[in-house]
C-alpha cells in the first residue's frame, strides 16, 4: 500500500512541474500578447519612429533584424553544411575530428555575449569593418554554426545506408552520391535547422550590442557598412534609456510581441517539417 | 579499388582523361569540405586568441589574485578599482537560484514527458517545450521586468523588484527547456529490458522510475544540469535588465546584483577602447568563458562515459 501512496505523491508532483513550465510559457505568451496587440497597427509595423521614440513604428529595426539574420545564415549556412558533410560522409575516425567534434561542442556553449566581444575586437576592430550590419552579421553567423552543423549533422544521419550503398553501386562517385542522393534526402531536416537558427539569430541581443546596433537612425540602412536599428536591442534600450517609460514600454511590448510572433512562426514551421518527415521514413 | 574495377566492366566505359578529372575533382572536393569543417575549431580557438590578447593588459596593472578576490568594482572612478569578486559572486547567487527553478522542473518535465504522458500529449508538450526553449532571453528579459518584477515586489513586500530572486526565477524558467530537453534524451535511451527486469520483480512503476531508470540515466541528467548551469551563467540580457545592475557583494537574495555578463553588456558601450576598463572587461569575459569551457567540457566527459555504460556508441 505504502508504494502505492508514494506512487501517486511521485506523480503528481511530476505533474506539477510540467503544468508549471507550460504555464509560463503561456503566461508569457499570454501578457506579451495581450498588451502587444494594442500597440500593433499597420503604422507601427511601416513607419519610423518619431517624437524620441514615444510614437510611430518601429519599421527600420524590423528590416535591420531582417538583413541581420539574413547576413547571418548566409555566412553559417554553407560553411555549417560543409562541416556536417565532412563529418558525417568523408570523415576517417581520427583525433582530428574528434577535436572538430569537441569544437562545435564547446562554440555552442560560449556565452553569448563573449561573441558580442570577439566580434568587437575581430570585425569592428580588427578587420576594420566599424560597428556595421557586416560585423554584426559575422557575429551572429559564427553563434549559430553550431546549431546550423548539428541539425546538418542529424538530417545526414537519418538518410539510410543503403541509399549511398545503392549510388555508389551504380558507379557513381562519392560526391555524385552527396550532391545527388544524400543531400536531396537530408535537405528538410537541414531547412529545420536554418529555420530553427533564423529564430535565434532574430532575437539575439548580446553579440549586436557592441557589433551592429544603434537605438536610433534617421533611415534605412544603405549598405552593409553601416549600423543598422535591430527590434531585440529597440527592446533593450526602450527599457533602460529615454525620458517616457510609459510610452516606451508600450512600443516595447508591441517589440517583444512582433519578435515573439516572429519566433512562433519559425518554430511552428520546424515542427512540421519534422513530422512530416517522420510519417516519410517511418511510415 | 573494388568500384574501380567494376567500372571498367561497365558497359559504357569513360575515356581514360574524364576517369582523371573525375578523380581530380573528388580530391578537391574532399579538401574543400576538410578546409571548411575546421571552421569551428578556427573560430573557438580564435575567440580563445582574442580574449588572451585583449584582456592581459589589465593584469599587468592588476595582479590576478587580486582581479579575482578584489572586493570593489570601480572601474570609473580616479583611481579605478578592478575587483570583480561583486560580479563573480552575483552570477554564482542568480546562476545557483536559476538551478533551483528549473532542476526540479525540468527534470520533472522530463520524467513527465517520459513516463506518464500518452502519445497524444507527448505530441503537443514536446512542441512547446521546445518553443519555450526557443523564445529570445530579450523576450524573457523584458517579461521579468514589467510582469514578474511587479508582481513579486507586491507579493513579498519586496524594498526593490528587480533583484537577484527575480532573476534567478527568470533565468530558471529559461534554462527549464534545455534542461528538460537534454535529460528526456538521456531517459529515452534507458533500455526497455531494465524497466521490463523491475516489473517483473514486483516493482510499481514508481519504484522502477526512481530505483531504475533515474539512476540509469543518471549521468544524462547530470549533463542536463550542468549544461542548464553553464546557460544561465552565460545569460546576458536577462539578467541585465532584471537583476537590477548593483556592482556590489549580494547580503540577501533580495538585492539588486551585477553578473559577470551584464557588466561586460553594461559598460562595454561607455569603456574607451584600449583603456584599462576595456580590458578589464575583456577578461571578466575570458574568466566566463574559462568557466562555461569546463562546464561543458565536464558535460562532454559524463555524457560520453555514459552511453558506453549504456552500450550505445559514442
Amino acid at each position: 500500500m505504502r508504494k502505492d501512496i508514494a506512487q501517486k505523491i511521485g506523480f503528481s508532483f511530476i505533474s506539477l512541474c510540467m503544468f508549471t513550465t507550460v504555464l509560463f510559457l503561456f503566461a508569457i505568451i499570454y501578457f506579451i500578447g495581450s498588451r502587444g496587440i494594442k500597440v500593433i497597427s499597420w503604422e507601427f509595423l511601416t513607419q519610423a519612429p518619431r517624437n524620441a521614440m514615444t510614437a510611430g513604428g518601429v519599421a527600420p529595426a524590423i528590416v535591420g533584424t531582417l538583413y541581420l539574420t539574413l547576413g547571418a545564415v548566409v555566412f553559417a549556412l554553407p560553411l555549417g553544411v560543409a562541416c556536417a558533410i565532412y563529418l558525417n560522409e568523408y570523415s576517417p575516425k581520427s583525433y582530428i575530428v574528434n577535436i572538430i567534434r569537441l569544437s562545435i561542442n564547446n562554440l555552442a556553449g560560449v556565452p553569448s555575449v563573449v561573441f558580442g566581444l570577439f566580434g568587437l575586437a575581430v570585425f569592428v576592430k580588427f578587420f576594420g569593418f566599424g560597428v556595421s550590419i557586416l560585423s554584426g552579421s559575422l557575429a551572429l553567423g559564427i553563434l549559430v554554426l553550431p546549431v546550423i552543423i548539428s541539425a546538418s549533422q542529424e538530417a545526414l544521419l537519418a538518410v539510410p545506408y543503403s541509399l549511398r550503398e545503392a549510388s555508389l553501386a551504380l558507379g557513381a562517385t562519392k560526391w555524385q552520391t552527396i550532391r545527388k542522393i544524400v543531400l536531396p534526402a537530408a535537405l528538410p531536416g537541414i531547412l529545420t535547422g536554418v529555420i530553427l537558427s533564423i529564430g535565434r539569430v532574430a532575437g539575439e541581443t548580446a553579440p549586436i550590442l557592441f557589433t551592429a546596433a544603434a537605438f536610433y537612425l534617421k533611415g534605412y540602412p544603405k549598405s552593409i557598412f553601416s549600423e543598422v536599428m535591430a527590434l531585440p536591442y529597440h527592446i533593450y534600450a526602450l527599457m533602460t534609456e529615454g525620458a517616457h517609460p510609459e510610452q516606451q514600454t508600450a512600443i516595447a511590448y508591441g517589440c517583444c510581441l512582433i519578435l515573439l510572433c516572429l519566433v512562433l512562426f519559425m518554430s511552428a514551421i520546424a515542427i512540421f517539417i519534422r513530422q512530416r518527415q517522420r510519417s516519410h521514413y517511418y511510415g | 579499388m573494388c568500384l574501380l574495377k567494376a567500372r571498367q566492366g561497365c558497359i559504357l566505359p569513360r575515356p581514360p582523361n574524364m576517369e582523371n578529372m573525375i578523380k581530380v575533382k573528388e580530391r578537391l572536393y574532399k579538401w574543400l569540405f576538410t578546409i571548411l569543417a575546421f571552421a569551428s575549431l578556427i573560430f573557438l580557438v580564435g575567440i580563445v586568441i582574442v580574449l588572451f590578447k585583449e584582456a592581459l593588459p589589465i593584469f599587468k596593472k592588476v595582479k590576478a589574485l587580486e582581479f579575482i578576490f578584489g572586493k570593489f568594482w570601480y572601474p570609473t572612478y580616479d583611481p579605478p578599482e578592478f575587483g570583480i569578486f561583486p560580479l563573480i559572486l552575483a552570477s554564482v547567487w542568480v546562476s545557483v537560484g536559476a538551478m533551483l527553478v528549473c532542476v526540479p522542473l525540468g527534470v520533472g518535465s522530463a520524467l513527465y514527458l517520459n513516463e506518464i504522458a500518452s502519445h497524444k500529449q507527448k505530441a503537443v508538450l514536446k512542441p512547446l517545450v521546445e518553443i519555450l526553449a526557443s523564445i529570445p532571453s530579450i523576450v524573457y528579459g523584458f517579461f521579468g521586468m514589467v510582469v514578474l518584477a511587479p508582481f513579486l515586489q507586491n507579493l513579498l513586500h519586496l524594498p526593490i523588484g528587480l533583484c537577484a530572486f527575480t532573476a534567478s526565477l527568470t533565468l530558471g524558467i529559461m534554462a527549464t527547456p534545455t534542461v528538460c530537453s537534454i535529460a528526456e534524451d538521456a531517459l529515452s535511451y534507458v533500455p526497455k529490458s531494465f524497466r521490463e527486469a523491475s516489473f517483473a520483480v514486483g516493482a510499481n512503476r514508481w519504484q522502477t522510475l526512481v530505483k531504475v531508470v533515474i539512476p540509469a540515466a543518471g549521468s544524462g541528467i547530470s549533463t542536463a544540469i550542468i549544461l542548464g548551469m553553464s546557460r544561465a551563467i552565460g545569460e546576458t540580457m536577462t539578467v541585465l535588465m532584471v537583476a537590477g545592475g548593483a556592482a556590489v557583494i549580494p547580503k540577501s537574495f533580495f538585492d539588486p546584483v551585477r553578473p559577470m555578463t551584464s557588466a561586460i553588456a553594461a559598460e562595454m558601450g561607455e569603456a574607451p577602447m584600449g583603456s584599462d576598463h576595456f580590458h578589464a572587461l575583456f577578461a571578466i569575459a575570458l574568466i566566463l568563458f574559462l568557466i562555461t569551457f569546463v562546464f561543458n567540457v565536464i558535460a562532454e566527459a559524463i555524457s560520453r562515459k555514459y552511453r558506453i555504460k549504456l552500450g550505445l556508441s559514442g
